[in-house]
């Protein structure tokens, strides 16, 4: 039972992680809370829909998988169209705002943008939830007790390729360090001679794609629903607040932690209350060590 | 004819009240010019606005003949110069190699060589090269922040303070570190509070009250000038 | 009476039930600086809070049958004590958390009030809601709880207003103003702002029972974000900072937005009208970054700016 719980919540924590590290990329970078990172999710899941009813024709599964080559093309444009959508949303919503430095604007904005894309969502696909296939999957036993489908294992596998390729990009290229930079000072880069308007768009571009592959994945092992990425916010930012704001690993282990606490919480209460979990450790975490567990103390 | 001239430059933070109120100062190629003054003179301003950091609401600033007017701040270093702020004046949570990967941000190829010429002038930091910068001491970080600005090569680097906070025996090291840059071809603006260590290696000097340059005049007579003492001293404590 | 005048009484009840929860979101918002975007959620607190302490046992409901005094007071302090709950972690952190606190606490009521049926109904949600003064005028057609809304309005009104021009009220636009006062006040400082945040959410409470008690009907589904938003819009139009703004704003963006819901009943094709909100919110939304970027001091407010000061203190709290 908990073991499987345990992978429950990991597979759970997987998707979660890829979206809160968008959120805590652009928390760190343009400084404010994006209530609009959830409905990226909502995106990116319906995006991939477009592409897999296109080639509803075409039958390709790889190996055990539910999928074939329809859902890999889907996750690229998936990834495309969500960081297109976040650039956009940013260059009409949040740039003017940035620009007139009236920050807190800002996150009433995004805040808007979020109950705005929601509604546009039911307006173009309906409210209805929607699902990639209709392939049932057989779950094999993995662990004595803990049983998974080869898509919760593709999941789980990709988004650690996705945190390691990421790591080696923030780390390793001239692009990624600038990003860095530039969370860390933004006036600093701009005397250095980053162009950090090209940073912030590269921000929403990383953040919307692995958004994207989140709302993909959440749709492949859940389903689709216009609230899926509501539904998810407090997820998004207990991981980022409890890995601390600005520290993309911590946001991985803040999915964790989230995921697996949610999945076990469903010992003691009903399941519809996992979303709660996540703000009730959220705010023990801002009790205890606001800065969370990675995050670095006030200098 | 001078590297940096600035014309009458009225700059602030905001439409209407003006830091800078007519500026006028240039800087010829090979010199180090600091620009003294007191604190809240608007020395800060100055140089910002110079960087491209301070809307500029009047005046005519050019580099080496070319107007830097409505220059934005990150294609200023492809003009050749370089700032360095007197504050918040590196990546902290990068590593010092990092720091200065970044100062040859604009720059194409590879930054090896220039790496290994500022671990040259600052042998120093090398133990440190991995270290996250934001962990060096007060010494340390400037030479950091000196180290990002000269990855471009610039022709003219701007020192803001460069010696606040650090122990007299830092201060005789950076100001000497300064010398050497110019003597490396570089020319330096800088401003500074430590009044005495600063013109001993400058060329000229300015001294700025109020938003305008009161007086002007080589380093040398600056040092021996009873009004500079009696304005920068006393204004000190006056205008605070 | 015609069926206009009745819609009318329809329309200004409910804006002047809007304007209550603008009013504490102004006092919040407007002068202490206090970011809350679970206004639903307060809002929704004193709803149930009044429909549970005061619908009558005898309809098979939870509902304990108390006096309607009885239970708009009880909405207040129920949906203060929420506030307290939020404001104790985050108020002494960056703006921007408190404003997740808030939200967080919106979701969590909604999930409350969706899956506790022994204690709200759950999904059915509560109905014969109790509503005071109901067969006064001879029955008016809602003209006696009209009245009474607006004298609650009134009410808000001057006890916001009292505290706002108080020493209290300058204490908090100091520390919403400067936070070297904020800080220099220490300890006080984060008693000033519970203290803002908690009274301005009473009075969302308040807002929430009598919208409980005039529709007599609640579900989760009344008390969506896309209230907060409205309220919100409410107070940045009608001038953040003044009181008379957040009454103005409601009325306006409340007029706004039943005007647009109509005209796209009446001009669209039936199968776009599935969800009006989305144009609503984009042309209240259209309106809101205009006022920001234009007249950021709203219709009525001072001089100074509706929305001020960065979130962010400064990058070292992050
Ligand atoms: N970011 C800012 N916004 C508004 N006013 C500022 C800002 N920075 C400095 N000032 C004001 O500009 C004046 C000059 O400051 P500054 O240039 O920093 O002086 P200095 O460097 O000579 O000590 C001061 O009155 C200061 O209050
Ligand atoms: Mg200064």
């Amino acid at each position: 039972m908990i073991g499987q719980l345990l992978a429950n919540g990991i597979i759970l924590g997987a998707t979660i992680a890829l979206g809160a590290i968008g959120l805590t990329m652009t928390y760190n970078i343009l400084d404010f809370a994006n209530f609009a990172q959830g409905e990226l999710l909502t995106f990116g899941a319906y995006f991939a829909l477009i592409a897999v009813s296109a080639f509803a024709g075409v039958h390709s599964t790889f190996g055990a998988l539910s999928f074939g080559w329809p859902m890999v093309v889907a996750l690229l444009l998936a990834a495309a169209l969500t960081s297109l959508l976040a650039i956009l949303v940013d260059w009409l919503v949040f740039r003017p705002l940035r620009r007139s430095s009236i920050q807190v604007a800002l996150v009433i904005a995004s805040f808007g943008a979020s109950l705005l894309l929601r509604h546009l969502v039911v307006l173009i696909w309906g409210p209805q939830p929607a699902y990639y296939t209709t392939n049932i999957q057989i779950s094999t036993q993995i662990l004595p007790g803990v049983r998974v489908t080869p898509d919760q294992i593709f999941l789980v596998a990709l988004t650690a390729l996705l945190v390691v390729g990421l790591h080696f990009f923030l780390s390793r290229t001239k692009l990624g360090k600038a990003m860095r930079a530039t969370a860390d000072d933004p006036q600093l880069a701009q005397v250095t001679g980053i162009d950090v308007a090209r940073v912030v768009r590269w921000t929403w571009i990383v953040g919307g794609s692995l958004a994207a592959v989140a709302g993909v994945l959440y749709g492949m092992t859940v389903q689709i629903l216009p609230e899926m990425g509501f539904n998810l916010i407090l997820p998004l930012f207990a991981a980022a607040i409890l890995g601390g704001v600005g520290s993309v690993y911590g946001a991985v282990l803040g999915g964790l932690v989230i995921g697996i606490a949610e999945n076990l919480s469903v010992l003691f209460l009903t399941p519809t209350y996992k979303p709660a979990i996540a703000f009730l450790l959220m705010i023990a975490v801002l009790l205890v060590r606001p800065t969370g567990i990675l995050g670095k103390p006030k200098l | 004819m001078s590297l940096l001239q600035v014309d009458q430059l009225v700059a602030g933070y905001l439409r209407g009240v003006p830091i800078l109120r007519g500026v006028s100062l240039s800087v010829a190629q090979g010199e180090i010019v600091t620009v003294l003054g007191p604190n809240g003179a608007g020395k800060s301003t100055l140089v910002k606005s110079i960087a491209g950091l301070v809307p500029v609401f009047g005046g005519h600033t050019t580099l080496d003949g070319q107007p830097l007017g409505n220059l934005p701040a990150h294609r200023l270093i492809a003009v050749g110069l370089a700032y360095v702020p007197q504050t918040n004046n590196i990546f902290k949570r990068l590593s010092v190699l990092e720091n200065l990967e970044m100062g040859g941000y604009p720059l194409r190829g590879r930054l090896d060589a220039r790496i290994a010429r500022v671990f040259d002038l600052f042998p120093e930091l090398l133990p440190f090269r991995k270290q996250a910068a934001g962990r060096l001491s007060g010494g340390q970080r400037q030479m950091v922040a000196i180290g990002r600005a000269l990855m471009v090569d610039p022709k003219l680097l701007i020192l803001d303070e460069p010696s606040a906070g650090l122990s007299p025996k830092l201060v005789a090291q950076v100001f000497s570190k300064v010398r050497q840059i110019r003597d490396a071809g570089v020319t330096v603006l800088m401003v500074e509070q430590n009044a005495k260590a600063a013109l001993q290696i400058s060329d000229r000097g300015y001294v700025l009250a109020e938003g305008r340059e009161r007086i002007q005049d080589q380093a040398s007579a600056l040092l021996v000038n009873p009004e500079v003492g009696e304005l920068y001293l006393g204004a000190k404590g006056k205008l605070l | 009476m015609s069926g206009v005048l009745s819609y009318l009484v329809f329309f200004l009840t409910t804006a002047a039930i809007y304007s209550i929860a603008s009013l504490g979101l102004n006092l919040q918002w407007g002068r202490t600086g206090l970011f809350n975007i679970g206004v639903s959620g307060f809002f929704a607190v004193g709803a149930y809070a009044y429909a549970i302490l005061t619908i009558s046992p005898l309809t098979g409901q939870p509902g304990l049958g108390w006096p309607v005094l009885a239970g708009l007071l009880g909405a207040m302090v129920a949906a203060g004590l929420f506030a307290l709950l939020v404001g104790i972690p985050t108020l002494r952190l960056r703006d921007d958390y408190l404003a997740i606190a808030t939200i967080g606490i919106a979701i969590t009521v909604q999930l409350i009030a969706t899956n506790e049926p022994e204690l709200t109904g759950g999904t059915n949600g509560l109905f014969a809601i109790p509503q005071p003064v109901a067969g006064w005028l001879h029955g008016s057609g809602g003209v006696a709880f009209l009245i009474l809304v607006l004298i609650c309005v009134a009410l808000v009104y001057l006890a916001l207003e009292r505290m706002i021009h108080s020493p209290w009220g300058r204490v908090l636009v100091a520390i919403r103003e400067d936070e070297t006062a904020a800080s220099s006040l220490g300890k006080s400082a984060f008693s000033f702002r519970l203290q803002s945040l908690v009274i301005g959410s009473m009075a969302m409470g308040l807002s929430g029972a009598l919208y409980a008690a005039f529709i007599k009907f609640i579900s989760p589904q009344d008390f969506l974000p896309i209230f907060t938003f409205q309220v919100w819009a409410m107070l940045i139009l009608g001038g953040s900072g003044s009181s008379a703004g957040a009454l103005l704003g409601s009325l306006v963006v409340w007029a706004i937005w039943t005007l647009s819901g109509g005209l796209i009943q009446a001009a669209l094709p039936a199968k776009l009208q599935v969800d009006s909100g989305a144009i609503q919110i984009i042309l209240i939304g259209l309106l809101l970054m205009l006022v920001i970027l234009f007249r950021p001091s709203g219709l009525l407010g001072r001089k100074r700016p509706a929305v001020h000061r960065s979130t962010v203190p400064s990058k070292e709290q992050a």
